[in-house]
Formats: structure tokens, C-alpha cells, sequence
């Protein structure tokens, strides 16, 4: 078990390397420091997972260091391991390594590679810190790693600044959400006086009642933080600015990992959440609205990373469902099987963008199945999964688990939106896929698609498919005794087999309406689409229900308003008089400065002639 | 008359300082400036002179040389500034120097 | 003696007056003379010989003979003549003047202010007087007097050395050297 801390040690190894090379490493070097790290990591991740299993997992606290000390405020540079960080941990060193992986055939012949090998080293880092730290200090160091990693990777290509601007924007959504946070950890910290996770579970109960205001807020705060991170309602406007980055960082942060942090936390402080039942079901109804909102979005978009991207926030909508009506578990399944499939879409639409030379408007493309069987392959799959299709794949089992818990749980309607984004989760994800490989090629750059080639580029899609099919569902996250058992634990009956059928009835209806919609009556559709109510409907799931106009209309705007009044300040003004008058004396003393001598002479003698007068005078 | 009164000796200085004065900042050229500060210079020297007389003193003719000294020193260091004015600007217009301004 | 201090105290005034008003530097350089000379005459007449003389051997003779020295050399003659008397008009020197006028009369009121209503009776102060003097407890000023001359001696054989052959050649609008490239 000593072997723990390698797992962060040694991505932070690969970033120092990276980082300190200053450009004497060439590319391949950058990759084969920036891949190895992850994949030692993973490495060692699975020998930690199989001493774990052997121990009977039981998990395992381990404390490096103190921190610091300030008389009893004495926070450890401390891991905790458990089943929900191991279950963390896997997926970050499993599929990181893998995306790594497929960075290195996708960052081929990209200028500053080792800035994005040492920035996504620096990510897998903060983001095992945020994972296996036993207090809530060391997680939000990771917290604010992860976004700084994100900010810096959104900006990868900085020289067009609408990234610049992308990554703007997410640093400073997620900050909001971060406040939020860092105020809720102080709440925590002020009423229980720890900060250790596991004193603070423990404590929680003895010191707040069930519902008291105090825990309502600490847990509101948290869920703030969440939201920011991961990307929901109301703080989700980033995620789909997001993609601006290179896609397998789309793929690890912005679908695998880091977005579902808000996810990991929950779910870590369930505790606290326990306590304010009011707050939980807040999170369930966040995460319904949010996955009904980001499926209808994703159906109007062309962009074939931004369809992902707002399938990402509506998958993680499920994970804030299950975790609004207590299955912290079925939350952290489909994480897992989300985390699989959703890296697999990313790096297939990976593969078809550097295949197509950075094409990735769907309308630009098409027709491509023939020409890049294994992107195609890694679509379908990893689109079944999503769908969730039933029985074989593992996003089925994950989903189902999910409604199935929120009927379980005596809530109809978070189960029945929860049915209504499955049939549209199929609807836009078989669109996106017809969009993508079938019809017509639409451009030149899909003509001269170049299927990738190579180990690296094809191990990672298919070990992915794999996982993504009922293989991935086979795994079993070991969380029982970490976090509760749902409501809908003890209870497999026919109720779920019947909502099992439900479920496939609505994403088989989905592929079903799909297929017909864009194979059959594709030029109806396009018709319709073209004017009138559906085309202003369509701009406005186009636009995400326009969230991004609402917020600079009402918040960017009088800020900006209020901004450019108190530029006028008063007191400004005040003080700007010194720097004025000092100009002003500058200007005069200078225009003396004639630069002739007999000026210089004359001044002399009247000042000489003035005191003499004085003195005369005066005297 | 049994003797000058010391304020004759002293207008009288004054009146050639005063002179010296007005060639200094009316002249433009360097010589005549260079000139006017000898005046000047020769003005302040007779001061001394009246003063040790008045008090029947060596010190004002011991002070006179330093002045004189003062007055040589500077003719010289002038004049060779004088040359380089020349050698640059191919004029004796002490204007001409005014790089230096604000 | 006191006609001899008077009368040589017109010329001197007059001689100045030549002096600054004169268009041409030699001419300008013998009434410089003159009025040097006649300061001189002043001293005598006041009773300081000694400061008489060396008027007459340092300044009249050695100083002015450094200007002459240097007019020759800039061959300035009468070149720049016409120059001279432009820069000499009436709207130029009138304000100069009257600044001059001013600071004359505050001088002569500074002096009837105080009370130096002294006689100079004409008694000799001889050379013996003022070198046991200068020799005696003045003898660090005269070192300091030789100081003085040993450094305007280098800085005028320093700045007044025009640039050789091998110097970079000078800019004649702005004064600078141009930079050796």
C-alpha cells in the first residue's frame, strides 16, 4: 500500500520534466514522458486495487505530512482510500493513459507539445489529489488544479483568441461555483472544527439536526461548488465553449473526469447532504432539468464536439439525479460507464476530425463509414452506449439502474425525466451519427478523409468499445460501505424488469424516430427546420435555450454598466489632480529647460535681484 | 579731500559688474560672452581691492589673486570650450548649443 | 589721487561700455584691454600696488592675450560682422539693459543700506604685506589656488583638443559624435 502516492507522484514527475525541459525535449520525447507517467500511474493504480481486493476492502488512510500548523488548525497532506477513490482513481489513471495514449497520434506534428503533455500531467495530478485527499483542503487544492489545467488546456491554441475567450469563460464560471464552495468548506470548518472528511461525516449528525438551517446552507454551498464543476444548471454555460481545446482533452476533462467531480463530491459528502433532505432533492431536480435542457440542445447543434459536450451535461444531469434521490452508487456506475463511453465518442470524433483535417461541422461532413471503419466502429459503439441499447451495452445497465432508483425511490417525476432524455439522448446521438458517416460527403475534406494508422491510435478506441459494451457494466464499483445503498437496493422485482422495458422502449423509440427523421424524411425536416416556429425553435436549442445571451443581458451587461460608471470616479478624479499637477509642473519646469544660456543668466540675476530688493527693502 | 569714499569704490564695481551683466545676456556671441565674464569677474576683484583699502588690510589684495586665479582658470576652460563650439557648429552662436533643453 | 581714481574709473565705465557694445571682437579685445588697464590704475590709486601690477601682467597681459591668441586661431576678424549687428538690435538689448539698470540700482541701494562710510585714504599696502600674508596663514588657499589651475589646465587641454584623424567624425547640426560602426 505504500505504493500510493507513486499515483500522483508520478504525473507530477512527468509535469516537472515536461515543464522544466524548457523546449530541449523534442515531440516524441514529450509524449513518451507525458504518456508514461500516466500509464506508471495506472500501473501502479492497479496494484493498489489488487492489494485492496486482497485486504478485503477495507481501505486505507495514509498521512504523508502536516501540512501546516496553526495552533489546532493542522490540516495533513493525507490520502484516504477507499472503494468510491479507488473506483476515482481507476478512471482517471485507466482512461487517462488511454487518452494520453491517443494524444500522441492526435498531437502529431502539433507545435508545443510538451506544454500539453506537462499540462495534462499537471490535470491527472490535482485530479488523483482531489480523489484520494482525506480532507476537504487538499480536495479543493485539487479542485482548483483541475480547473486551472482546464483553463490552461482550453487556451491550448491560444493564438485565435476566441479560445482564449472559451477558457475565459470556464475558469471564470467554474470560479463562481468555486466560491461557493470555499465558503461552504469554511461553514464546515467553523460549525464542526476539522476538516477531515471522515471526522466531518462522522460529526455532522451529532452537531446539526436533520434540516437546520445551518447544514441546509453548508450543503447549498457544496452543491454550488458541484455545479460549477460539473457543469449544470445554472453554471453550465461553459462546458460547450469548452471544446475549443484539443479533443482528447475534451475527452479526459470535459467528458471522462474532471466534470464529473461535482459528481465525486456529492457523493463524498453525502453526509452532509443526508442531513438537508431539501438540498438533495434540489440536486435531483437540477440534474432532471439539466439533462432535459442539454438533450434538446444537443439535438440542434452541428458541431460534432458540442452535440458531445452537451451530452456530456445531461449525462452527468442522470448522475445528479441518482444522487437527488439517494443512490449514490448508480451515480458512480454510470460515472464509470459514462466515463468509458463518452471518452470513446471524444476520441473517435478525434479521429474522424484529424482524419478530415480539422473539419468538425457536421454539415461539412458525411459518408464517412466506408472511409474510417474504426472511428465508425468507435461511434457506434460508444453511441449505443449512450443510447443506452439494450442489455448489450454498459450504459444500458447504468441508466436503468438510475430510473430505476428514482422510481424506487417514490419520485415518478424525476424517474419520467429521466425516461424523456433516454428517448433523447438516442434521438440526438443516432442523428449525430448519421450526420457524421452517412449520406453524401459534403465537403472536400471528407473526400480526403485519412483513416489514423498505428498502435496508439487504434488500442485506445478499442479497448474503450470494449468497455463500453456489457463487459464495462460487468465491473462492479466496490462502494458498498463507503456510501449508502439506494432506495431501490433490496427492491429487484418486476417493478424493474418493467421499467427495464421502459427504459429500451424509449431509447429504442428514440434510434427508431432517429433513423426515420434523418435517413427516410431528411428533406422534410430540412423544410421545416427552414422557417417559421420550428426555425426559431431550432435557433434557440441551437443556442441553448440561450442561456449564454440571458446571463451577458442580465449579468455582463450592468456589471459592465456599473463598471463604466464608477470609471468616472469622484474620488478618482481627486487623485488623478496630483498626477495632473505634477504633469503640469513637469510641462512648465521643462519649458524653462530652454536649453539657453543667456536665459539661464537672466534668471539668475532676477532671482539674485529679487532677494537683494528683499533684503534692501525689508531691512 | 583727504581720501576716496569707500561707496565711490564700490558704485564703481558695481557699475562694471552691472556691465558685464548686460553684455553677458545680451551678446550671443561666445566671445563677447566670454569677454562680459571677464569683466564681471575683474568687477568683483575691484571690490575686494576697495574693501581692503577701506580697512587697511592685505587680505582684499590676497583674495584679489585668488580671483585672479578664478578669472584665468576660467578664461581658459571657456576658450577651449569656445574651440569646440566652433569645431561643431561651425558658429560662435552660444544657442546653437541647446540640446540639452526640456 | 583722487583725480587719478576718478578720471581712471570713467575710462574704465566707458571701456566696458565699448567692450559689450562693440560689433567686432578685436576692437571689443582692446577696449577690454583699456579697461583693464585702467582698473589697474584704479588699484594703484587706491594704494594697491601689488594688485596693480599683477592686473596689468595677468590679466591685461597673459589672459587677454589667451583671447587674442584664440580670435587669430578662429580667424574671426571681422567675420560675422553683420551677424553681430543683428543680434545687437534694439528690441534685443533693451530688455537685458533694463534688467541690468534694475539689479545696478538695488546694488547701490544695498550699499547706501548699510554703513560702510569709510575714507580710503591712499596708504600703501606694499607686496610684503600681502606675501607674508598669502605665505603665512593663507598658505592653503594658495594651495588651493594651484589646484585650481592644475585642473583648468586639464580640462581645457582635454575638451578644447579637437577630434584627430582617427576620431570619429562630428556631426555639425547636432554637436554629437556620430556613433563608430
Amino acid at each position: 500500500m505504500s505504493l500510493l502516492p507513486l499515483t500522483f507522484l508520478l504525473p507530477l514527475v512527468g509535469t516537472l520534466i515536461l515543464a522544466l525541459s524548457r523546449g530541449t525535449l523534442n515531440a516524441r520525447a514529450s509524449a513518451v514522458v507525458g504518456v508514461a507517467s500516466v500509464g506508471l500511474a495506472a500501473l501502479v493504480t492497479a496494484w493498489v486495487g489488487w492489494t485492496f481486493r486482497a485486504d478485503g476492502g477495507t481501505g486505507v488512510d495514509m498521512t504523508l505530512w502536516t501540512w501546516l500548523s496553526v495552533g489546532d488548525f493542522q490540516p495533513a497532506i493525507g490520502l484516504r482510500l477507499d472503494g468510491l477513490s479507488l473506483t476515482m482513481l481507476s478512471i482517471i489513471t485507466g482512461v487517462g493513459f488511454l487518452i494520453h495514449l491517443f494524444a500522441a497520434w492526435y498531437m502529431r506534428g502539433e507545435s508545443g507539445v510538451t506544454r500539453f503533455y506537462a499540462y495534462m500531467n499537471l490535470f491527472v495530478f490535482s485530479m488523483i489529489l482531489l480523489v484520494l485527499g482525506d480532507n476537504v483542503l487538499l480536495l479543493y487544492l485539487g479542485w482548483e488544479g483541475v480547473g486551472l489545467c482546464s483553463y490552461l488546456l482550453i487556451g491550448y491554441y491560444y493564438q485565435t483568441s476566441a479560445n482564449g475567450w472559451a477558457a475565459f469563460k470556464a475558469f471564470i464560471v467554474t470560479r463562481l461555483g468555486d466560491v461557493f464552495l470555499a465558503i461552504g468548506l469554511f461553514l464546515l470548518f467553523r460549525a464542526l472544527g476539522t476538516l477531515n472528511i471522515a471526522e466531518i461525516l462522522a460529526r455532522a449528525p451529532e452537531v446539526w439536526n436533520e434540516g437546520s438551517l445551518e447544514v441546509q446552507l453548508a450543503a447549498l454551498l457544496i452543491l454550488g461548488g458541484a455545479l460549477g464543476k460539473s457543469a449544470q444548471l445554472p453554471l453550465h454555460t461553459w462546458l460547450a465553449d469548452a471544446m475549443a481545446g484539443p479533443t482528447p482533452v475534451s475527452a479526459l476533462i470535459h467528458a471522462a473526469t474532471m466534470v464529473t467531480a461535482g459528481v465525486y463530491l456529492i457523493a463524498r459528502m453525502h453526509g452532509i447532504f443526508e442531513l438537508a433532505p431539501t438540498v438533495l432533492y434540489l440536486v435531483g431536480l437540477i440534474g432532471a432539468l439539466t439533462l432535459l435542457m442539454a438533450g434538446f440542445a444537443a439535438l440542434a447543434q452541428t458541431d460534432i464536439k458540442r452535440v458531445l459536450a452537451y451530452s456530456t451535461m445531461s449525462q452527468i444531469g442522470y448522475m445528479f439525479l441518482a444522487l437527488g434521490v439517494g443512490a449514490y452508487d448508480a451515480a458512480i456506475f454510470h460515472l464509470m460507464t459514462h466515463a468509458f463511453f463518452k471518452a470513446l465518442l471524444f476520441l473517435s470524433a478525434g479521429a474522424v476530425i484529424v482524419s478530415c483535417h480539422h473539419e468538425q461541422d457536421m454539415r461539412r461532413l458525411g459518408g464517412l463509414w466506408r472511409r474510417l471503419p474504426l472511428a465508425y466502429a468507435g461511434f457506434v459503439v460508444g453511441g449505443a452506449a449512450l443510447a443506452a441499447l439494450p442489455l448489450v451495452t454498459a450504459g444500458f445497465y447504468s441508466k436503468d439502474e438510475i430510473l430505476w432508483e428514482a422510481w424506487a425511490a417514490g419520485n415518478g417525476g424525476l424517474m419520467l425525466a429521466g425516461l424523456v432524455g433516454a428517448f433523447l439522448t438516442s434521438l440526438y446521438t443516432l442523428r449525430l451519427i448519421i450526420g457524421t458517416f452517412h449520406g453524401e460527403m459534403k465537403s472536400d475534406n471528407a473526400r480526403h478523409a485519412e483513416p489514423g494508422r498505428g498502435l496508439v491510435h487504434g488500442l485506445p478506441l478499442v479497448v474503450l468499445a470494449l468497455l463500453s459494451t456489457f463487459i464495462g457494466a460487468g465491473i462492479h464499483p466496490p462502494l458498498e460501505g463507503v456510501l449508502p445503498s439506494g432506495p431501490g437496493a433490496d427492491a429487484h422485482g418486476v417493478g424493474h424488469t418493467v421499467l427495464g422495458i421502459f427504459a429500451a422502449a424509449a431509447s429504442l423509440g428514440g434510434l427508431g424516430l432517429a433513423a426515420w427523421l434523418f435517413l427516410k424524411r431528411r428533406r422534410w425536416l430540412a423544410e421545416r427546420v427552414a422557417g417559421g416556429w420550428e426555425a426559431r425553435l431550432w435557433r434557440l436549442w441551437n443556442q441553448a435555450w440561450g442561456f449564454d445571451i440571458a446571463y451577458d443581458r442580465l449579468l455582463v451587461r450592468p456589471y459592465r454598466g456599473l463598471v463604466h460608471v464608477l470609471r468616472n470616479d469622484i474620488i478618482d478624479r481627486l487623485v488623478l489632480v496630483a498626477g495632473w499637477m505634477a504633469w503640469l509642473s513637469h510641462r512648465g519646469l521643462s519649458y524653462t529647460q530652454s536649453g539657453k544660456l543667456r536665459l539661464y543668466a537672466t534668471s539668475m540675476a532676477l532671482g539674485v535681484t529679487v532677494i537683494l530688493l528683499v533684503l534692501v527693502l525689508g531691512g | 579731500m583727504n581720501g576716496i569714499p569707500m561707496e565711490h569704490g564700490l558704485v564703481l564695481a558695481a557699475i562694471l559688474f552691472t556691465l558685464g551683466f548686460a553684455g553677458l545676456i545680451c551678446r550671443r556671441n561666445m566671445v563677447f560672452v566670454l569677454m562680459s565674464l571677464e569683466v564681471m569677474l575683474n568687477a568683483a576683484a575691484l571690490a575686494f581691492i576697495v574693501g581692503g583699502t577701506a580697512w587697511g588690510q592685505p587680505e582684499g589684495q590676497a583674495m584679489f589673486l585668488l580671483v585672479i586665479t578664478l578669472a584665468a582658470a576660467e578664461a581658459s576652460v571657456g576658450l577651449a570650450l569656445l574651440i569646440q563650439l566652433h569645431h561643431r557648429f561651425k558658429s560662435l552662436d552660444v544657442d546653437a548649443a541647446n540640446r540639452m533643453r526640456g | 589721487m583722487e583725480i587719478a581714481f576718478y578720471l581712471s574709473g570713467l575710462i574704465a565705465v566707458l571701456a566696458t561700455l565699448g567692450v559689450i557694445t562693440n560689433t567686432n571682437p578685436v576692437h571689443a579685445l582692446l577696449y577690454l584691454i583699456v579697461s583693464l588697464i585702467s582698473v589697474a590704475l584704479v588699484f594703484f590709486a587706491l594704494g594697491a600696488p601689488f594688485a596693480g601690477a599683477l592686473e596689468v601682467i595677468v590679466y591685461a597681459g597673459a589672459i587677454m592675450v589667451l583671447f587674442v591668441f584664440v580670435v587669430m586661431m578662429l580667424n574671426l576678424g571681422d567675420q560675422g560682422a553683420a551677424q553681430e549687428k543683428a543680434w545687437l538690435r534694439p528690441r534685443i538689448w533693451l530688455g537685458p539693459s533694463l534688467l541690468a539698470a534694475v539689479l545696478l540700482v538695488t546694488l547701490i541701494a544695498t550699499l547706501w543700506s548699510g554703513d560702510a562710510g569709510r575714507m580710503i585714504s591712499g596708504e600703501v599696502l606694499t607686496a610684503k604685506a600681502v606675501g607674508s600674508l598669502l605665505f603665512g596663514p593663507w598658505l592653503m588657499v594658495v594651495e588651493l589656488g594651484a589646484m585650481l589651475l592644475l585642473a583648468a589646465l586639464v580640462t581645457a587641454s582635454h575638451v578644447g583638443r579637437v577630434a584627430s584623424p582617427d576620431k570619429p567624425e562630428v556631426n555639425a547640426e547636432s554637436g554629437a559624435r556620430k556613433e563608430a560602426s
